[in-house]
């Protein structure tokens, strides 16, 4: 059990983070306490073309300075702080959120079509996997997640979030039973572009991290949300996949409805399920995903958790609780619920 | 100085008072063990294999078996087997043979692996309720899909390779005709047509009887090349290349002539009564280019139409060498592991030679993950599984589907006696007499099998909902899922599993 909620404004007219802090907040129920988070995008304009790198520190000392050599290593960094905080009585600071602005070399990546984002994955899984007291856990571009251990209210008073302005906001209440309350553990998961927010457990994961592994990845974060980020950067980057086929390919229809497809669609869901099929996501889910050109909320292929969506002009809201979307908008035009395995996409339109 | 008899293995005696003297043990038992004297009926307990045919077909339960009833004298390190083999071996000078499987009692891993089931914050799934899907594809697969978009329409650039469609993640290994009878083949034919799988042909060729089920046929090429034209691979959904088994790896096959009747003759294309020796290695196959090449002639020659499996010994290397042929055009790589069954082996092969499946599935998918193309090849495990749960096992640790042979067999009466290589088999399956033969009615037998699959096919269906997965698909290289129970670290490693608790 865990809450979620996403939001697009799809003219890209940014909005504060005081809504969808009530939002989650309203749903916790659905968490313990024990972890909530926020991503936005278009928050860091001023350095809308760095990589904006979020690290939770144990401390300034051996693993800052570690990070910081393998950055310079590998790119230059544009600018870096301490991620402002305020101290909630709620809520242990456990670890400093830091930042980095930065812009990797990409003559340093050798064969790939993308040396940019190709560099920050592997920086994000070397600095995960290598440097101890170190955790990236957001490195998109002119986006950042905020998440700690704690109830969503305090987690966003925290950080202040509503200090942030984006286009795209996702937020988690969690109710954790994988990895205790951990900062790391909390959601939204991100690499570079893609952040996701999770309401399951997947039955798969071993399935599906053996085949990100296969590809490159590492996980890291203990828990079965970050491969369906790690997924998606696969699917919908590398392979290029647009995102309702990658929505197809984890959770598609069954091989009864395929037969019964007209031929050429039957031979491309076919295609798809036989070279995806590692990728396919089993057990209840609610997911939603976000990139810097909109967001994708979908449930497994028998929808075992609840996915509720709602429309108000150019605002998308995807959450698990129908009561959250209208908390953060009491004047919503429409609300339905999609069907299982059913894409539900917000693009943001220029 | 004569070594003299050694103890009988098996003692067969009658409740006389049970007994009718109907005659079935005196008429079914192809050993001899019963004779008939002034109407009385004679045992001669030195001949009895144990295979049950007497015992199943007695209508008063009148006869009874006792193992061992004289014993030698205990010793842990020269056991019975030890000690007779030894007294056999100084009487023949000669290698000793085997039947089935290997009979040594090394540790079963299978039996030491546990699944995982849903509770609270996952829900499992009822099969009864909700889709639940077995169908595998055995075949190559694309590494990524590429598309081109024209307004909105997708179209298709990747082509797909053939592969065999699998109602169900279960397919009856290669056993020959000439090493099994047409009718035990005919009932494997005709159960696999029904449940939506296949059956290999094994190195003898095709009899024209397997012809209707054909499409569910996969046809073997061993060392020996018996059997094969182009009409013959041509009528198989898929070709295999048999380069080893697991029974006996690193050596070839030999039919005795006496199962060489005329009608294994034509088949496998040899003089009738003729030995049929398959030699050790294929003798153009000295090295992986050399099979990358023969994978090419086989797809060349039927058009790339069909499926290439290459099949091996699971050995201490399986791992690389399943990387190899991966890398040769080959569609799947058949792995089968030292339990598996035999018809003939040299015995000191059959129980030495060779590693577990268990921890040959794991050496390869992981190898083949490691190397970022496990997807895009097929593994086929085989070789000691024997129930559903070696199945779904077999597929978390990382097999898309399994081959059974012992299974199938013992679903057509075999009782594992290990008798199989003097073709007397009085089950009708390990022989060519015709009058053994026709004990299998091929429809019963048929039925029988398909019954075997199916109950397996719906117990993996379960065990998969109770673990919350809907897809064949999301079973497979699942390790999460599995645990091991009293294991060792070294073999925890190799599985990739952890232990139970963890």
């Amino acid at each position: 059990m865990c809450g979620i909620i996403g939001v697009i404004d799809r003219t890209m007219s940014r909005m504060d983070g005081s809504h969808i802090k009530r939002a989650l907040s309203l749903m916790d129920e659905r968490g313990s306490g024990e972890g909530a988070g926020y991503v936005a995008y278009g928050i860091y304009p001023d350095y809308a073309d760095c990589y904006a790198i979020h690290v939770f520190f144990d401390n300034l000392l051996e693993p800052k300075t570690k990070v910081d050599a393998i950055l310079k290593q590998w790119g230059r960094i544009v600018h870096q702080e301490e991620i402002p905080t305020y101290e909630q009585p709620g809520l242990k600071k456990e670890h400093i959120p830091w930042r980095y602005f930065f812009k990797p070399y990409a003559d340093l990546m050798v064969g790939t079509t993308n040396p940019d984002d190709d560099n920050v994955t592997h920086l994000v899984m070397k600095i995960n996997s290598d440097v101890e007291g170190a955790l990236v856990f957001s490195s998109g571009k002119n986006l950042g997640v905020f998440k700690a251990s704690g109830w969503p209210e305090d987690v966003a008073n925290f950080y202040r979030i509503e200090d942030y302005e984006g286009y795209i906001w996702l937020a988690h209440n969690r109710y954790p039973t994988n990895t205790s309350g951990w900062w790391g553990g909390a959601h939204p998961f991100n690499l570079l572009d893609w952040s996701v927010v999770h309401n399951g457990e997947i039955t798969s994961y071993g399935t599906n991290r053996r085949y990100v592994e296969g590809h490159g990845y590492q996980c890291t974060m203990l828990t079965d949300t970050e491969v369906v980020a790690y997924l998606f950067d696969l699917l919908g980057r590398k392979h290029g996949l647009p995102s309702e086929m990658v929505v197809e390919a984890l959770a598609p229809p069954f091989w009864d409805e395929i037969d019964e497809m007209p031929e050429k669609k039957e031979e491309f869901m076919r295609a798809l399920r036989l070279t995806y099929g590692p990728a396919l996501m089993n057990g209840p889910f609610a997911i939603v995903v976000a990139t810097k050109d909109g967001i994708v909320g979908f449930t497994d292929r028998i929808k075992l958790r609840p996915l509720i969506v709602g429309e108000n002009g150019s605002k998308l809201y995807i959450s698990s609780e129908e009561a959250a979307i209208r908390t953060m908008d009491p004047d919503v035009e429409t609300i339905y619920m999609p069907r299982a395995g059913e894409p539900v996409i917000g693009r943001v339109v220029e | 100085m004569s070594l003299g008899s050694v103890p009988l293995k098996y003692k067969i005696s009658i409740d006389r008072d049970q007994c009718m003297k109907c005659m079935r043990c005196v008429d079914n038992c192809s050993y001899g063990v019963y004779r008939v004297e002034d109407d009385k009926i004679l045992i001669d307990s030195r001949k009895c294999t144990a295979c049950h045919r007497c015992i199943s077909m007695c209508p008063r339960d009148a006869i009874n078996l006792q193992e061992r009833p004289v014993d030698y004298r205990s010793h842990p390190l020269w056991t019975v087997e030890a000690r007779e083999d030894v007294i056999n071996q100084a009487r023949t000078g000669k290698i000793i043979l085997a039947g089935m499987g290997n009979a040594v009692d090394y540790p079963i891993i299978f039996d030491r692996l546990v699944l995982d089931a849903c509770q609270v914050t996952n829900p499992s799934i009822d099969p009864l309720r909700e889709p639940m899907e077995l169908r595998t594809y055995i075949g190559k697969k694309p590494s990524k899909l590429e598309f081109t978009k024209n307004n909105g329409d997708i179209d298709l650039k990747t082509k797909l390779s053939p592969n065999l469609k699998l109602d169900t993640p279960l397919m009856i290994g290669h056993m020959s005709y000439g090493a099994i009878s047409l009718n035990a083949q005919l009932s494997l034919a005709k159960a696999v047509a029904k449940t939506g799988t296949f059956m290999g042909t094994g190195e003898g060729g095709m009899h024209e009887a397997i012809y209707p089920y054909q499409d569910h046929t996969i046809v073997q090429i061993a060392s020996g090349r018996f059997g094969v034209d182009i009409d013959y691979l041509e009528r198989g959904a898929a070709i295999e290349i048999k380069v080893g088994q697991g029974a006996k790896p690193g050596i070839g096959g030999h039919l005795p002539g006496e199962k060489v009747c005329a009608d294994v003759s034509c088949t496998r294309m040899i003089p009738l009564g003729s030995d049929a020796i398959s030699p050790a290695p294929h003798h153009d196959i000295y090295s992986i280019e050399d099979l990358a090449q023969l994978v090419r002639s086989l797809k060349e020659a039927t058009n790339w139409e069909k499926p290439v499996f290459v099949k091996i010994a699971a050995v201490h290397n399986v791992a690389a060498i399943a990387a190899g042929i991966a890398r040769s055009s080959a569609d799947a790589v058949v792995i089968d592991g030292f339990k598996g069954g035999t018809g003939a082996a040299p015995k000191v092969f059959r129980d030495n030679v060779g590693i577990p499946i268990e921890a040959a599935i794991a050496a390869v998918d992981q190898k083949l993950n490691d190397q970022g193309i496990r997807n895009e090849v097929s593994i086929i495990a085989s070789g000691g599984i024997r129930n559903s749960g070696d199945l779904a096992k077999s597929i978390a640790l990382g097999a898309d589907a399994v081959y059974i042979g012992t299974a199938s067999l013992i679903a057509l009466g075999c009782r594992v006696c290990g008798n199989c290589y003097r073709g007397l088999c009085p089950w009708g399956i390990a022989t060519q007499k015709p009058e053994l033969v026709n004990r299998i009615d091929s429809d019963v037998g048929a039925e029988n099998v398909a019954n075997l699959i199916h109950a397996w096919t719906l117990e993996l269906s379960e065990l998969m909902g109770a673990a919350g997965l809907n897809s064949i698909e999301s079973l497979r290289g699942n390790r999460e899922r599995l645990r091991g129970y009293m294991l060792d670290q070294g073999l925890l490693d190799v599985l990739k599993i952890e232990s139970v608790g963890a």
